[in-house]
């Protein structure tokens, strides 16, 4: 029996780069023939036609009638992984930085080194200064509150086996929800690694991304989940 | 008889109103049993506190406050950020209870890839 691979692209008014990511995901993924693989897009209650976009380039759409933020998004996507039985679940950005050609590293790892969670890291020194700075802050942060270092916890590029998609369960909203996966991890004793990653940055990925300001907001409310 | 200052008066009708709140929102079932306790012995000492203000003075040589306002007021403000806190607790829990509906109502209207998609 063939063994299940979900992506899933958490999405919010994607339409300009939705398509191409998304052709370029199918491309990649016949790679793997030995598998059942599955694109999933969950789109978080976008305006544009990203839902639209997505079904006419082969995605199954997963559409939130309103507005849930990225956690939301990935809390979706790992229920959907759950109830089809999954044997993988990769989970990507949906604004074109990641390259699809680093699944198959991340899935290397996964199933090879009997890792639960991999997590792409981006290389620090590639990223915009303000980025990096707040990268380290939240790695800080995560190791504080969490006891798990991590050189990238705002990655989005993630891969999970099946026990970590049996375990792992989504409570924050938002972007906190990079730093929720430590606490998860923790919790379960799940292994993790990272794996170093391509990142195409560009002027709309810098502006989809989480703004400076965000991230201050995240850090309250890591905080405030932790003092309840 | 004693008579109360106006202040007292005012004071003693928004406390009744609001101890009548509290009596009907559980009986409307809007309030837990534990909710319930919290807030009906709050407005109660309230209620004490203007009818016998020596209570709270009594209060103040205990706990080692000049005096009995002093306690009133540096009680309500920690109640009152402990209260925001719960708050904001709660509204999280909220948001997370919308967030588990829409997951379900996007996964019971799955869409399907057109028949039209690049190959």
């Amino acid at each position: 029996m063939k063994k299940k691979l979900m992506i899933v692209l958490p999405a919010f008014n994607e339409e300009k780069t939705i398509g191409e990511v998304l052709r370029k995901l199918k491309e990649n993924l016949k790679k793997f023939k030995s598998w059942q693989s599955k694109i999933v897009v969950v789109d978080d209650g976008s305006f544009d036609k990203t839902s639209y976009i997505a079904q006419k380039f082969g995605a199954l759409v997963l559409r939130h009638p309103i507005n849930r933020g990225l956690g939301g998004a990935l809390l979706t996507g790992f229920q959907f992984a759950r109830l089809k039985k999954v044997d993988f679940l990769i989970t990507m950005d949906s604004d074109g930085q990641h390259d699809p050609l680093d699944i198959e590293k991340i899935m290397k790892v996964l199933r090879k080194e009997k890792i639960d969670v991999v997590i792409g890291k981006r290389n620090i020194f590639e990223m915009p200064p303000d980025r990096m700075i707040i990268n380290f802050l939240s790695s800080l942060l995560t190791f504080l509150l969490f006891g798990v270092w991590c050189n990238d916890t705002q990655s989005g590029f993630r891969g999970f086996n099946k026990k970590a998609i049996e375990k792992i369960e989504i409570k924050t909203q938002r972007m906190e929800v990079s730093s929720e996966f430590f606490s998860e991890i923790k919790k379960h004793k799940l292994k993790f690694l990272e794996v170093p990653i391509k990142v195409i940055y560009t002027s709309y990925s810098r502006k989809k991304g989480q703004s400076n300001l965000n991230s201050i907001k995240v850090l309250l409310k890591l905080l405030l989940r932790l003092a309840r | 008889m004693n008579s109360f200052l106006p202040i007292q008066i005012i004071f003693l009708i928004f406390l009744i109103f609001a101890l009548s709140r509290v009596f009907l929102r559980v009986r409307e079932g809007n309030l837990t049993f534990g909710a319930f306790l919290f807030w009906f012995s709050l407005w109660l000492l309230a209620i004490i506190s203007i009818l016998k203000p020596e209570f709270t003075s009594y209060l103040a040589k205990i706990i080692g406050i000049g005096r009995g306002t002093d306690v009133v007021i540096y009680a309500s403000i920690i109640v009152l950020f402990y209260l925001i806190f719960r708050t904001n607790v709660m509204l999280e829990n909220v948001r997370h209870e919308i967030s588990k509906l829409s997951t379900v109502i996007s996964i019971k209207k799955i869409r399907k890839p057109k028949k039209t998609s690049n190959k």
